[in-house]
């Protein structure tokens, strides 16, 4: 994973909540056995219409949202399937961030995982960011916060553990594997459960 | 000692190193289940690494979302929905084959949906730490495993670790107290619930469920329930082992025998909510006050009793969940007019699904018009659905009967609904498109599917299951 220490973009707004991952990314598409190329088929049924053209009704279609990898989302995004095309979707769609009032677990931790910065956020600041799309924000990994166009700033939380993997694009399976002396030592104290 | 929980108990024995102020626990995984659509790219990575699998023998693997569920065509191929989802589980057959994982593919007697096998196998026992790359591995909960759903990046650190980092969940009791009236089953009171506490409402919680109405389940409902905690935002539900999750596991292949399955149970036995223990959050339920539930919107937190009006959208949100489907406010699902009946899924395809639907449809037809797909949700029920005539009663009555599977429930194998139809599903997610692009999805038991197959509308099986008995 490639360090991730600051994001800079306007912001592009899905107001609807609960965006589930069958949303993100149909499930007829997880046929594919590798990660790359799913930007094309991310929210496939909300963003094309029968005949395969844009749907003009779909926020992300409309020019202003072009180019924003800042996406607010409505309460409770990625909720749903453990899939992890979802988050590869969104990167290869180009979306680096969603900034929400609650962030379904599985999806976030697939987020982080991957680099895209899945940041809760407080449900006033939520609100606000909702009702204006479109607006200059910077979210700041390291010092934890988001800095506003008024220069104001609205400060977040990460588990520590995943800022640092962020900070340092952290190999995660690397630094389990550091520990394959613990794994077997735990192993061969509970032998009495080996199936 | 402190007191502890259910759930506390079981993540404590697999504690590898103590969550720090920095960093996660790492979690020990005894059992790793595996399918087709979740696996490629982590057996890629391994691959990539040069690493090996850490404990092949506790990984176990099917073929079940990309399957078709038609039989094998006369020249023994298969009806696969496109060649992307045949390459997919040759992907599977070629992973396991060269890094020597158990899986249960075509040649196998006992292929099936992975949250089914996994118990019938007897390779889901209690006290143990299961994982899966799919959402419902919840399922296993009902054995008192603590089981969840990882992502796929997740999959190779436990293929190559078997272990994972993890951040210690919080614990909600979900208490039920009396018993569910006649005619109302597991399925409706997981709606039930989902209902009450909201689809994130269990976010970031592993939830136990308990009291006397959850003691009274069989293991079969005591699935459908734990199946579904996910569908409350919760990665993780628990029942606590008791003598019935013993006397349902015992001889299975891979529990132990003899001298070792009674040690096995005497630890089991310890695997209990200590009194005075604490939760983070309990809720009660009054099983008593369950009828037939089912959802009217995009979500399964969407969910009423089949004869209430549905509410009045509240927000922008809800009235786009009613619009897409054409769910009217004022008036109950019941009377709704049915396309199509699914009989299915790692919530709903045992063996006692299966009869519960054959019960209602035994000695009646499916409506004009509307079509019924039985899945069963593994070879073994299968072999055990034909063995007691389950299948003539599907077939006799105009239902399909089907190679098990995932089916439409995920809706990738080609198995799905067209725009606009509505669907009685016995499945577990009734998310826009889920059963196809514009497919309206209403979750429900086996039995209300089936009520609903015979009336063309959804129907309470009461009535039907009522009739049968006089």
């Amino acid at each position: 994973m490639k360090p991730v220490t600051r994001l800079h973009s306007r912001t592009a707004v899905l107001v609807d909540e609960n965006i589930d991952t069958d949303r993100i990314i149909p499930a007829r598409f997880l046929t594919t056995t590798t990660r790359e190329g799913l930007g094309k088929l991310c929210f496939n049924d909300w963003r094309y219409q029968a005949d395969g053209s844009a749907n003009p009704a779909f926020p992300l279609n409309q020019p202003a949202a072009q180019g924003c990898a800042i996406l607010v989302a409505g309460r409770n995004f990625g909720c749903g399937s453990s899939r992890e095309h979802a988050p590869w979707a969104l990167l290869d769609y180009g979306i680096q961030a969603v900034l929400c009032s609650e962030i379904a677990d599985i999806f976030r931790g697939n987020a982080l995982k991957n680099g895209l910065l899945a940041i809760v956020i407080s449900a006033a600041e939520h609100r606000w960011l909702l009702e204006h799309p479109g607006v200059e924000l910077t979210i700041d990994v390291r010092e934890q916060f988001i800095a506003l166009p008024d220069g104001g700033r609205v400060a977040f939380q990460l588990e520590p553990f995943a800022r640092h993997c962020l900070l340092h694009g952290v190999d995660q399976l690397g630094y389990l594997l550091q520990h394959a002396e613990a794994i077997t030592a735990y192993e061969q104290k509970h032998q009495e459960l080996a199936a | 000692m402190t007191a502890r929980t259910l759930f506390e108990k079981v993540w404590d024995a697999h504690v590898v190193a103590a969550e720090t102020a920095d960093t996660p626990a790492i979690l020990y995984v005894d059992l790793h289940l595996v399918h087709e659509v979740t696996s490629p790219q982590a057996f890629s990575e391994l691959r990539e690494r040069g690493l090996k699998l850490r404990r092949p023998d506790r990984m176990l693997a099917t073929l079940d979302h990309s399957t078709p569920t038609l039989p094998t065509h006369a020249d023994g191929t298969r009806p696969y929905a496109n060649a992307e989802a045949q390459a997919q589980v040759t992907q599977l057959e070629t992973n396991c084959r060269e890094f020597g994982v158990e899986l249960h593919g075509w040649d196998s007697a006992d292929r099936g949906i992975v949250h089914v096998i996994g118990p019938e196998l007897g390779a889901t026992q209690p006290g143990m730490t299961i994982v899966c790359g799919d959402s419902h591995t919840s399922t296993h909960g009902a054995f008192g495993a603590l089981a969840f759903g990882i992502g796929t990046t997740e999959v190779g650190h436990v293929m190559a670790t078997q272990c994972l980092l993890q951040p210690k969940p919080k614990t909600m009791a979900i208490h039920v107290d009396g018993q569910l009236p006649e005619g109302v089953g597991a399925k409706d009171l997981i709606l039930h619930i989902i209902g009450n506490i909201g689809v994130n409402g269990g976010t970031g919680h592993v939830l136990e469920y308990r009291g006397a109405a959850i003691e009274a389940l069989s293991m079969d409902e005591r699935m459908t329930v734990c199946n579904m905690s996910i569908e409350a935002g919760a990665r993780a539900g628990l029942i606590a082992p008791d003598e019935t999750t013993f006397a349902w596991l015992k001889g299975r292949p891979k529990v132990p025998h003899g001298a070792a399955w009674n040690a096995a149970v005497a630890r089991w036995r310890e695997l209990r909510t200590d009194e005075g223990a604490r939760y983070d959050h309990e809720v009660r339920i009054d099983a008593g006050a369950v009828v037939p539930t089912v959802t009217y919107g995009t979500h399964p937190g969407m969910a009423i009793a089949i004869n209430a009006p549905i509410p009045a959208a509240t927000n922008a949100q809800e009235r786009r969940a009613l619009d897409y489907m054409q769910s009217q406010p004022g008036q109950p699902m019941q009377g709704t007019p049915v396309d199509v009946v699914f009989v299915g899924s790692c919530t709903n395809s045992r063996l006692s699904d299966l009869r519960e639907a054959a019960r209602v449809l035994q000695g009646r037809h499916v409506a004009s018009g509307v079509r019924m797909l039985v899945v069963p949700g593994s070879e073994a029920v299968r072999r055990e659905a034909e063995l007691e005539g389950l299948h003539q009663v599907f077939l006799a009555a105009g239902a399909e009967w089907r190679v098990p599977g995932c089916s439409m429930c995920i809706a990738m194998n080609g198995d799905l609904a067209q725009p606009g139809q509505l669907v009685v599903s016995t499945s577990n997610r009734n998310f826009e498109g889920r059963q196809g692009k514009g497919a309206r999805t209403v979750l429900a038991s086996p039995a209300t599917a089936a009520a609903s197959a015979v009336a063309g509308r959804v129907a309470d099986p009461r009535e039907y299951l009522v009739e049968v008995a006089a």
